[in-house]
């Protein structure tokens, strides 16, 4: 038996329909009457529970007055990715989970779609809210042009400084560009936010420069100011079994990158597909593999529902997809055929009488045409090597509540720092860093 | 089920809502819709002299939105009907004929002199109408030409008038007033002098709904311009109420029947009406949102409320609520309420603090845990009872005004040490 891999297992028209986008837009009137829901509150908990303390109530009430343009500058002044942010953010675990008329309703304000609403106004107007200060004499760079590099990157421009963002990538965007849910993130709208950004001028882009091949922080430290560094995450996380390179066999990361990219119709899809991994990548993977045209797409994770990285409302997206979860069981081996892949064979987990995580001996096998993994992605802090290197704590770079390595002139954000991986705290990250270069820039 | 059957001025139908004069009440075609929908009575749209008819223009309507709802005010700049006066004539009659248990009153507006009145007054009663209703209240276009709230804010013309045709019919009179006037018991007081078998209130109030800033112009703008023009809706009722209670406790006019008008929207609107001693009421811009099916909970509603409150009949609480309206001097000023909070309830919004520390007096506390739940607390010492933290909270029955037992006396104002008087 050979695996059953093939492109276009679906019509491209229905490919394409399946591909429209999650939420649609909200129209003027969706948006009249969503904002006049808000309350207004005092200390209002989506504030808080927002990672960019944008003022939620506050542009929300710019929204019901009409004024969409301020509404967009209150959004965007704290989360220059605020357009993003309203498509990707988990907002059930952040501002509308805390939203009081969830409290009161079960209904909360869709706070996500509002913000969407308001930073469409300004993108697809192209209304430039930002203008830069008077140009300073400082030259910072950036290392990586994902959300983290480029929110740091717009901060300092508009504190009047001179930034270069290096990225290793053709394009910008990051993760935006290349790791976001195509269902999420519809068309050119991440390209669109980042030309948005570096029109603010004074941000040079240097794209295909690879740190640690291409120049190392030494050199940079030398030749700018300060220095950022917002690298993501650059390796993902292996299963360290036997069978796993051969083919049929994918990293979620890598594909996800392809659905963004390239012609949907000219990908591979498996008949029966098996998804290890129980965060947002695991869920982005399943449901997209789904709406190509798989016909039965399992994801498993190793521990409950409730252990899952991915939220509830995302994993309810996966069931409404037709994408089956199974809980409580680790892949042990990799079956094949014909040196391809032709199922996977997982054992039943369950805690053991220390807490830990167990295998029960018991296993169950899934049919497989392809086999994707989306169990984790981390920093592989390699391109660092030098003299001096930043101080690390675990896997990530150890950084204060300023974004300030251990080094005296660089900070970092984003993914390869400790904290939730979105692009939401990416964006506040490169804010606060750049907030804090500009302070170490004027004070020494 | 309580019985809704009315009876004001000699007039009766099968429930106290009618339609005001006013563009739904137009035509026989509209009418008779509203009748079959099942209003209890009609004001036909303002008649004038018999030849050429008004002309009325292209946009004629304004609106007041609020918190995305539509129409929280309304106005207008129509005139009365623009069509023949015996095209009118010939559809009252025949609806009268056909619908014989509703009310159908006459609406009616004619230059100031006895002939005028007396000639429509001769055509009027030929249709088997069930009175009239002088219009002494249009605020916009009739009152430039001495008619409408020309006459209605005089109340030497209004008793004349009035007069008039008392002499020269004998259907049931109806003034309607119109509250742009310092004190409406003014002219209340004249068209109970004239010989009014009610009065009518309130026409429209002067208004400019909103300026268009693209084309710097009153709206509903006509051409390039607008005018003032009459203002309605929900945001009138206080307006309205108030005018009622003052005619219902005056002694001079204390038994004259009074037709409710303004901002009627629903069962409970038309209640609060009655409780001031309302005979009927009117309605138009409710209906002229949503249609005439509107009457269906008018009328389920205020009949559902009478029979939990045990209310036979609407003179079982007709005017129940006008001893109650008193003057501020006999407030009593030992009277404590104080504001709790229903913790259980509370979804920390934080309003009542906000709007208590900004604007009033200091006596919500915020706090806030570790765990980032607030709380919100009424300082009983602060408190004064004034009500905004009950009126903002958006949860049902969360704050509470409790009257607080001081043990004190009934003081008013008259009495009070620090009155200089």
């Amino acid at each position: 038996m050979t695996a059953d891999i093939r492109c276009e297992r679906l019509d491209p028209e229905e490919i394409r329909q399946n591909f429209s986008e999650l939420h649609e837009p909200l129209t003027e009137l969706q948006a009249i009457q969503e904002s006049a829901r808000c309350l207004f509150c005092h200390d209002a908990p989506c504030v808080e529970a927002c990672p960019t303390d944008i003022d939620i109530p506050g542009f929300i009430r710019k929204i019901a007055s009409g004024n969409v343009k301020g509404a967009a500058k209150t959004i965007l002044n704290e989360n220059i990715m605020g357009n993003t942010c309203g498509n990707v953010c988990p907002v059930e675990e952040l501002c509308e989970q805390v939203c009081v008329k969830y409290t009161a309703e079960e209904k909360p304000v869709v706070i996500g779609q509002l913000q969407r609403y308001a930073t469409d106004h300004v993108l697809e107007n192209w209304v430039q809210l930002f203008k830069r200060a008077p140009v300073s004499d400082k030259n910072i760079a950036v290392v990586g042009g994902g959300p983290a590099g480029l929110s740091c990157a717009h901060r300092l421009a508009m504190l009047g400084h001179t930034v270069t963002i290096y990225e290793s990538r053709d394009e910008p965007g990051g993760l935006n560009e290349y790791g976001l849910a195509a269902y999420k993130m519809l068309e050119d709208r991440a390209a669109r936010e980042v030309s948005y950004i570096l029109d603010i001028g004074g941000i040079n882009l240097e794209t295909g420069k690879t740190l640690g091949e291409d120049f190392d922080l030494a050199e940079l430290r030398r030749d700018y100011d300060a220095v950022f560094i917002g690298l993501g995450h650059n390796t993902v996380n292996a299963l360290r079994m036997e069978n796993e390179n051969i083919d049929g066999v994918y990293n979620a990361v890598d594909f996800i990158e392809l659905i963004r990219q390239e012609d949907l119709s000219t990908l591979p899809v498996g008949r029966d597909v098996v998804v290890i991994g129980g965060g947002n990548t695991a869920i982005d993977m399943a449901v997209q593999i789904k709406k190509l045209g798989a016909e039965s797409v399992t994801m498993v994770y190793r521990r409950g529902f409730e252990e899952m990285g991915a939220t509830e409302y995302e994993q309810q997206v996966a069931q409404t997809n037709g994408v089956l979860i199974r809980t409580h069981a680790q892949p042990h081996r990799i079956l094949t055929s014909d040196d391809q892949l032709s199922a996977v064979e997982f054992e039943y987990t369950q805690m053991d009488a220390n807490g830990r995580l167990a295998g029960t001996g018991e296993t169950f096998v899934l049919p497989a045409d392809q086999l994707f993994k989306a169990i984790g992605q981390a920093l592989d802090a390699t391109p660092l090597d030098g003299d001096d290197i930043p101080e690390l704590t675990g896997d990530r770079i150890k950084v204060d509540e300023y974004q300030h390595t251990s080094l005296p002139d660089v900070w970092a954000g984003g993914d390869c720092t400790p904290g939730q991986d979105l692009t939401v705290t990416a964006v506040q990250d490169g804010k606060i860093a750049a907030l804090s270069i500009n302070e170490y820039l004027k004070h020494g | 089920m309580a019985d809704l059957s009315c009876k004001i001025a000699g007039i009766s139908s099968p429930n106290p809502f009618w339609l005001a004069s006013a563009p739904p009440t137009d035509k026989r075609y509209n009418v008779e819709r509203a009748f079959e929908a099942g209003w209890g009575g009609v004001v036909w749209k303002t008649l004038g002299e018999d030849g050429p008819p008004v002309v009325n223009v292209s946009s004629r309507y304004g609106s007041v939105d609020f918190g995305g709802q539509r129409m929280m005010g309304f106005n207008n700049i129509e005139l009365i009907t623009d069509r023949p006066l015996q095209i009118n004539l010939d559809e009252i009659t025949a609806v009268k004929k056909a619908w014989p248990d509703r009310a159908l009153v006459v609406s009616l507006m004619v230059p100031c002199n006895e002939q005028a009145w007396k000639d429509i007054l001769k055509k009027v009663e030929q249709t088997g109408c069930d009175g009239v209703e002088l219009n002494f209240g249009c605020p916009h276009g009739m009152s430039e030409r001495g008619m409408g709230a020309a006459v209605g804010q005089v109340p030497e013309y209004i008793q004349e008038v009035t007069e008039w045709c008392k002499i020269h019919t004998s259907l049931p009179v109806f003034v309607k007033l119109t509250p742009n006037i310092a004190d409406i018991k003014m002219p209340a007081r004249a068209a109970f002098d004239g010989g009014a078998d009610a009065v009518s209130l309130i026409n429209t109030i002067n208004s400019i709904c909103s300026i268009d800033l693209d084309v710097m112009a009153p709206t509903p703008t006509v051409a390039g311009k607008g005018v003032h023009g009459g203002y309605c809706g929900p945001a009138v009722k206080p307006i309205a109420l108030s005018m009622v209670s003052e005619i219902a406790r005056d002694p001079h006019t204390r038994n004259l029947p009074i037709s409710g008008i303004g901002g009627i929207s629903d069962w409970r609107d038309a209640a609060e009406y009655i409780s001031l001693g309302c005979g009927s009421v009117q309605v138009c811009t409710a209906a002229m949102r949503y249609g005439f099916r509107i009457i269906d909970d008018l009328v389920d509603g205020l009949g559902n409320w009478m029979d939990e409150k045990g209310y036979a009949n609407l003179e079982d609480f007709r005017g129940a609520a006008i001893p109650n309206v008193t003057d501020w001097q006999y407030l009593d000023l030992n009277y404590k309420t104080i504001a709790a909070i229903d913790q259980d309830k509370c979804i920390e919004c934080g309003l009542c603090h906000i709007t208590c520390e900004d604007t009033s007096h200091q006596a919500i506390s915020a706090s806030k845990d570790e765990n980032g739940k607030r709380t919100y607390k009424v300082i009983d010492e602060e408190c004064v009872g004034c009500n905004l933290c009950y009126l903002v909270c958006p949860v049902p029955k969360c704050i509470s005004m409790n009257e607080v037992d001081n043990g004190l006396p009934y003081l008013n104002w008259t009495e009070h040490p620090n009155n200089p008087v």
